[in-house]
């Protein structure tokens, strides 16, 4: 595959330090305040120590008997924080922060080859019916208590493999063929769902569930969902080029040596099971799939070689910074209607009681925030990329 | 050295081609020529294996494509096809580059870079590199497209109607570019409508009517009246242009009746004609 420019290479660069900072900034935010400074140094201190024991664990497997612990000791261990500080830091704002960078970087790269791939503006990791197999999944988990993230992988995994046998014609899978299956298929599955939700007793559970969200992200939940979704990404990237040629139309690809048919084969089966990795850990979280390979596209046209890394790295973004509002919203919000003496205000107030400590949705802060900007964008954009 | 052995090819019950077969010579530029519809295009889709055929074979110096992987048949043959636009900002640069795809392992070498460039400048179009595809006119774009199959390096270069939506000076443009590769020793075949720019470039025709070869041979073999009655039902008179030393074929049209003097000058000139 053909290597990028610079000036490609430098956008790369700086939107991964945006995302790094990103990352630490919103990890310091929360209803505990703790300086972004401090969070920074436990972070580094608490990674440090990981690879510290990494490396001696690997050391000690084959027998040398190195000490990393000088080598690490110029680095202040001090702790200036307290314990408590550490837990809400390592143990929960950092995992959830993690996990969103994972899903946010996973849907916006498998939008992004879907785009590519059906070559339909309105394609996102959802539209052959991955979403709906997912919401199936924890449908039928919530309901006979099984663990939902494994559960709604499986779903999600069996509808991609039967969507793609339908399409098949002639060992061929015609584009237009596999949009309607998959819609097909989602409208019956979503149909299902909507089956059991009707005589589910979790179906506040579930309504929650497809909402999406990360309430009860977790180290474990970050391990899986990171090996997937790396692996996957990564695999993905390998095909950007063929990305480019196959936009041309897939009959001048295959003369120019791209063997069409497994080509899109492997990217389907990619981008199904990254998306499913992240549906199974956070529900259906819409648009930033949609949007932000648009976004992208608009600013750096329509090159797979640069567009799928800067779509990755700005999902991963935009979805850490929506999950930060989804979780700090509702705390900033009562602290306004309690402050104001506004009487409308008051009314809502007695209402909804309480919304201290209460996490709202992702996917509804991604499309409040999402929605709007993407309009603009329509408007002011260069022209239309899908012809 | 191509041979084309007897391939049919159908779309559901309809037959499109009806055994056809070919051959072509190192450095030979073969025309086809035919009526909408007659299978032209199916025709050199097939030789690039784009459509499988249901029986027949296409055989490259001796070796049949059906052994041959998607990128062995990319490196013996390169296809242009009609290319009106490209709706996408790729470079210039990068289109051509797309050409190495069936070479490229890993990242693009120095010598495939020299390739692109060589195929740019051969095609003029070097000064373009940076530009985007998507601003080039239909002239320019056709010569991007055929550079790119140059870069394919191809012992074969198949051309899908390639001047029928440009006008005169990239028609001749192009048709200089293919006749130069033929002359390199590349073998040509290239689907055309004009009939005189066919008798000028081409070493060899070949007209199909409804599947069937209706005659193969030099310009002078297939370009007959009767041939051009039996393929596209119209009255021609062929005449040799002494300019360009090759056949010229005149529809015998009724004037118009625009400019009276004019007119009957014509007509004493195609009554001495006949």
């Amino acid at each position: 595959m053909p290597k990028f420019n610079g000036s490609a290479r430098s956008l790369i660069f700086v939107l991964t330090a945006t995302l790094l900072l990103v990352m630490i900034s919103n990890t310091a935010i929360g209803s505990s305040y703790i300086p972004a400074l401090l969070t920074a140094k436990i972070i580094y201190i608490n990674l440090l120590e990981m690879i510290e024991g990494i490396l001696s664990g690997a050391m000690a497997l084959t027998g040398s008997s190195f000490s990393f612990a000088d080598l690490f000791s110029s680095i202040s261990h001090e702790r200036t924080w307290t314990d408590g500080q550490e837990m809400i830091i390592m143990g929960i704002r950092l995992p959830r922060v993690i996990l969103a960078a994972l899903v946010g970087a996973a849907l916006a790269t498998a939008g992004c080859t879907m785009q590519g791939l059906l070559k339909n503006p309105l394609a996102d990791p959802y539209i052959i019916g991955i979403s709906s197999g997912a919401a199936l999944g924890a449908a039928i988990g919530f309901t006979l208590l099984l663990p939902t993230q494994i559960t709604s992988f499986i779903v999600a995994t069996i509808t991609i493999f039967v969507v793609y046998n339908i399409s098949k014609i002639g060992g061929k899978v015609p584009v237009d063929t596999l949009l309607l299956a998959g819609i097909a298929v989602g409208f019956f599955l979503s149909a299902l769902t909507s089956f059991f939700l009707f005589f589910s007793e979790s179906l506040h559970q579930i309504i929650y569930w497809m909402m999406g969200g990360f309430w009860n992200a977790g180290w474990a939940k970050v391990k899986i969902t990171m090996i997937l979704v790396i692996i996957g990404i990564g695999l993905s990237y390998r095909h950007s080029w063929n990305l480019n040629i196959m936009l041309l139309g897939e009959e001048q690809a295959q003369s120019l040596g791209v063997n069409v048919e497994n080509v899109k084969k492997e990217i389907l089966i990619l981008s199904a099971l990254i998306t499913a990795a992240a549906v199974s850990v956070s529900g259906i979280i819409g648009f930033v799939g949609l949007i932000i390979p648009h976004i992208m596209r608009n600013i750096i046209g329509p090159d797979h070689r640069i567009l799928l890394p800067a779509s990755t790295l700005a999902g991963a973004i935009f979805l850490v910074i929506s999950d930060t509002f989804a979780r700090t919203f509702p705390t900033k919000m009562q602290a306004v209607l309690e402050s104001s003496d506004i009487m409308l205000f008051q009314l809502i107030l007695e209402r909804v009681g309480s919304l201290q400590g209460v996490d709202l949705p992702v996917g509804i802060i991604t499309a409040l925030f999402g929605a709007p900007f993407f309009v603009y964008l329509l408007r002011k954009r260069r022209k239309n990329i899908y012809a | 050295m191509l041979e084309v052995r007897d391939i049919v090819v159908s779309y559901g019950d309809r037959q499109v081609l009806n055994e056809v077969g070919l051959r072509a010579e190192e450095g030979q530029f073969l025309g086809i020529i035919g009526p909408n519809g007659s299978g032209k295009t199916t025709l050199v889709k097939t030789i690039n294996r784009l459509i499988k055929p249901s029986s027949g074979s296409i055989m490259i110096d001796g070796r049949s494509i059906d052994t041959m992987n998607t990128v062995e048949i990319a490196k013996n043959m390169a296809m242009v096809s009609q290319v009106i636009s490209i709706d996408f900002e790729f470079s210039v640069e990068d289109v051509v580059l797309m050409g190495r795809t069936p070479y490229i392992k890993g990242a693009e070498t120095h010598e495939d870079m020299e390739i692109v460039q060589d195929a740019m400048k051969r095609t003029k179009t070097f000064h373009l590199k940076d530009r985007f595809v998507t601003q080039l006119s239909g002239g320019e774009l056709q010569k991007v497209i055929i550079a790119r199959a140059l870069a394919q390096k191809p012992k074969i270069l198949l051309l899908d109607e390639p001047i029928s939506h440009l006008d005169i000076t990239n028609q001749i443009d192009i048709l200089n570019l293919v006749k130069d590769a033929s002359r390199k020793g590349m073998i040509v075949i290239a689907v055309m409508h004009d009939l005189n720019l066919s008798a000028y470039y081409c070493d060899k025709l070949c007209l199909i009517r409804d599947g069937d070869i209706i005659s193969y041979g030099t310009p002078e073999e297939v370009l007959t009246p009767s041939n051009i009655k039996t393929t596209y039902n119209i009255d021609v008179k062929i005449v040799n242009n002494q300019i360009t030393n090759s056949l010229y074929v005149i529809p015998l049209l009724e004037p118009l009746d625009k400019n009276p003097t004019f007119s009957t000058e014509i007509e004493s000139l195609y009554s001495a004609a006949e």
